[in-house]
């Protein structure tokens, strides 16, 4: 393999496995103030139980979403050198921003979270935690700035070989990162609600101690989840038809549509063969296509072959098609785990209000391993958009190759990509291995034991 | 005073605070196997440092980050150059960032000691590296013409980047025993104090060693003159004020002398430097400067407008939190790592 093939590969590994941790975080760290607002204007304690407990996955997790971060930053300058002297203005400065305004209030604030119980007063210590979670919410808006112009540059003019800031605003109030940020923010509290949930399930499902606490839990996990999902779904309608007018080639691989139609078809199911272009087997909803994109049953959707020939006319001869069989399945998946999830929300919603949740161990078991579900959807989702944008890193303005490190030999890459991919593995053993084991430990009433690690 | 030069002022005070603060947290990662003779000790220690090390850890990114966003040819070809070392450097920061929430989450004495020695390489090895780091933009590295770093991973080590790196060895844990003895009580303060005495000698003899490789490897001297001025002289100052305050039991001062001396130290390297970011070893003409490896200007004001609204709010909530964790600690404090 050549040097771009592995820094390619490498820049998926890393950044897929630091957003395994990053949704918790966002959707965990509010649900957390929430909940310890709860304690404070209640006083009862076992709302503070309730806090100590997600807290401490909370706190396993946070662990390893800062310590693979730190690679996030490093690695583009590592790999993507060229990529680095173009975008500097435009990605260095939010990335800039996001240390100052939001890195280092979510690590500090932890700090003081984490050890500051019996040092500041319960209603200071609350505040703290909405601090944690303002600031890791404004982090993940401030990197997805620095996205959103990959995907859509705004206010740059080409100079001096670089893609040169002219408009602060304009990056700020780029239509994709309002589509973008509330689709990551939504999808965060997702994780987070089917997290507890998940859990809480499990413990219903075995009859641990302190029911009552785990069976609020999954109350407030399913409704929160749900919320996301909703919102989810909203946003991420809103967002494609978005994507149909600043990459229609993105939104034309994920349907995987040879040919521009009106009104297009939906696929269903597609057997296509890349290399032809051309589908080999499909089950296609007349006019779907074509309502996802405006709303309405008819209207002129383009497709790969058109746009193809479109974009060799305009950025001249080359390959702009993404590999159409990754971005069509990776999309279905994400869609696909959304609706499941917002179907076995409504389900438990419907049953806990019922009273009927505990009477049913098969919708329990259902929801604890829906925990996994926005896994699922967190990850093909950034595949996807990710995948689907080839061959350009900013799109229309520089293409992938023309980013990678041109210093970085193949041999440099495989070390960092095989010992990153060990450690990474090694990593997370133990990081499921410690959630395990805390997860199942659930609440006992003596005070805390886990914080001083007499649990083993 | 143009833009450049204050954005290359504000990443040498973003690089100042953090060799400050993280080296006083690789310091005591790099002694706690040392001085903590039991778990509960190894605990005391850790804690020490519990609720500040990742605040500390976040000068390094937004120095990272800033350098992205004010020099993106430095930070281009400095971390693509220097891929080998960044590369061990980042496995050992991964390692260090979960170890002090993993260690304390299992009974296991051995679950407990292989991440007290994670700690310890994650902390030996990022001081190490820095400080190679940080001697070699002043040693040069092989850049031509195009920005390009030409060499490979043996170009980083040269006399001067390794003494430079055990230097940083040496301070850090000089300034960590100097912190521990501060935030400590018993018998862990003794042993660090007893620890600070020991690694003194070293330090000031890897400065020595330091100061004379930088004499003849460098253009430090020919530059500044062999009078460089105040600051210099004051690191030196300051570093033996250390033994001095050591051996008055005194362990606030001896830790403000270390940190002095750290100041002190990254901002002589930094005037060295100036107005280059990284000088080429192959021609002079071919070094990074603060204007030929910088951004737009119109980048470099909306970060400075942006910098001095949000840094004040850091030091004001930073200095909160240590104000909080003031007390000392001993074997008998509630713990939560």
């Amino acid at each position: 393999m050549d040097a771009l093939t592995l820094a390619r590969l490498q820049f998926g590994i890393v950044t897929v496995y630091h957003f395994f941790f990053v949704p918790l975080t966002l959707g965990l760290s509010v649900l957390l103030a929430i909940m310890e607002t709860k304690y404070v204007t209640s006083g009862d304690e076992s709302y503070k139980a309730m806090v100590k407990f997600w807290g401490k996955l909370f706190l396993i997790n946070f662990a390893m979403g800062v310590a693979t971060g730190i690679v996030q930053e490093f690695q583009f300058g590592m790999n993507w050198s060229q990529y680095s002297r173009f975008m500097g203005d435009i990605f260095g400065a939010p990335l800039a921003i996001e240390a100052l305004l939001a890195f280092y209030m979510e690590s500090t604030f932890l700090g003081v979270w984490i050890f500051g119980w019996d040092k500041i007063s319960p209603r200071l210590h609350a505040t703290v935690m909405w601090l944690v979670a303002i600031g890791s919410n404004l982090s993940a808006l401030w990197i997805l700035a620095a996205n959103s112009f990959m995907q859509q540059p705004v206010g740059y003019a080409l100079r001096n070989g670089r893609a040169e800031m002219t408009d602060f605003f304009a990056i700020l109030t780029n239509g994709h990162l309002w589509v973008q940020w509330p689709h990551v923010f939504a999808s965060a509290v997702t994780t987070a609600g089917f997290f507890v949930a998940g859990i809480s399930a499990w413990h219903l499902l075995k009859g641990s101690p302190r029911a009552d606490i785990f069976r609020r839990s999954f109350r407030w996990g399913t409704v929160y989840g749900l919320i996301g999902t909703a919102a989810v779904i909203l946003v991420g309608h809103a967002q494609a038809q978005y994507m149909f007018k600043i990459q229609p080639m993105k939104m034309a691989a994920a349907e995987a549509l040879w040919q521009t139609e009106n009104p297009a078809g939906m696929s269903l199911f597609t057997i296509g063969n890349e290399k032809e272009r051309r589908d080999v087997f499909a089950i296609r909803i007349p006019g779907a296509l074509s309502f996802l994109a405006y709303n309405r049953f008819s209207g002129e959707v383009k497709g790969i072959n058109n746009l193809q020939e479109e974009y060799v006319q305009k950025y001249g001869p080359g390959e702009y098609v993404p590999p159409v069989a990754i971005s069509y399945w990776t999309f279905r998946i994400m869609v696909g785990a959304g609706f499941l999830m917002l179907l076995l929300g409504l389900l438990s919603l419907r049953a806990s209000m019922k009273g009927t949740f505990e009477e049913s161990p098969r919708l329990m078991r259902w929801m604890f391993w829906a925990l996994f579900l926005p896994y699922i959807a967190n990850s093909t989702g950034w595949i996807f958009t990710e995948m689907a944008r080839q061959p350009w890193i900013v799109f229309g303005l520089q293409k992938v190759a023309d980013g990678v490190s041109n210093t970085v030999g193949a041999g440099s890459v495989a070390f960092s990509l095989i010992t990153f991919t060990l450690l990474y593995a090694i990593l997370i053993v133990f990081d499921v291995k410690l959630l395990t084991k805390y997860a199942k430990a659930g609440i006992t009433e003596a005070a805390e034991p886990a914080a001083t690690g007499e649990m083993a | 005073m143009d833009l450049n030069t204050l954005w290359f002022i504000l990443i040498g005070v973003l690089f100042t605070g953090f060799f400050f603060l993280e080296g006083f947290d690789y310091g005591v990662g790099m002694l706690l196997p040392f001085l903590g003779h039991d778990d509960r000790e190894r605990r005391v220690i850790i804690n020490t440092i519990g609720p500040v090390w990742d605040g500390n850890e976040v000068w390094m990114l937004t120095a990272g980050g800033a350098l992205f966003a004010a020099f993106p040819h430095f930070y281009a070809t400095l971390f693509s150059g220097a891929y080998l070392a960044l590369t061990l450097m980042l496995l050992a920061l991964i390692v260090r960032g979960v170890s002090f929430e993993f260690r304390s989450k299992d009974l296991s004495s051995r679950w407990r000691n292989g991440w007290d020695w994670a700690i310890f390489f994650g902390s030996l090895v990022p001081a190490l590296l820095w400080g190679v780091a940080m001697s070699n933009l002043l040693h040069g590295l092989p850049v031509n013409a195009a920005m390009d770093y030409t060499g490979d991973f043996f170009d980083l080590l040269n006399p001067f980047s390794l003494a430079g790196g055990l230097a940083a060895v040496a301070v850090f844990s000089l300034h960590g025993a100097t912190f521990l003895a501060l935030k400590t009580a018993g018998e862990i303060r003794e042993r660090s104090l007893a620890a600070a005495k020991k690694i003194w000698p070293v330090a000031v003899l890897m400065l020595i060693v330091y100061v004379i490789l930088a004499a003849t490897t460098t253009d430090f001297f020919t530059r500044m003159g062999y009078d460089p001025g105040v600051v210099p002289l004051a690191a030196v100052v300051a570093l033996i004020l250390v033994r001095y305050f050591l051996g008055n039991g005194k362990e606030g001062w001896a830790f403000v002398m270390t940190a002095l001396s750290i100041v002190f130290s990254v901002i002589t390297l930094f005037v060295g430097l100036f107005p280059r970011l990284l000088v080429s070893s192959l021609n002079p003409e071919w070094s990074l400067t603060i204007y030929n490896a910088s951004s737009s200007q119109y980048t470099l004001k909306v970060m400075t407008i942006v910098a001095l609204i949000l840094v004040p709010f850091v030091l004001v909530y930073q200095a909160w939190a240590y104000w909080i964790f003031r007390k000392r600690l001993t074997v008998d404090s509630e713990l939560e790592y």
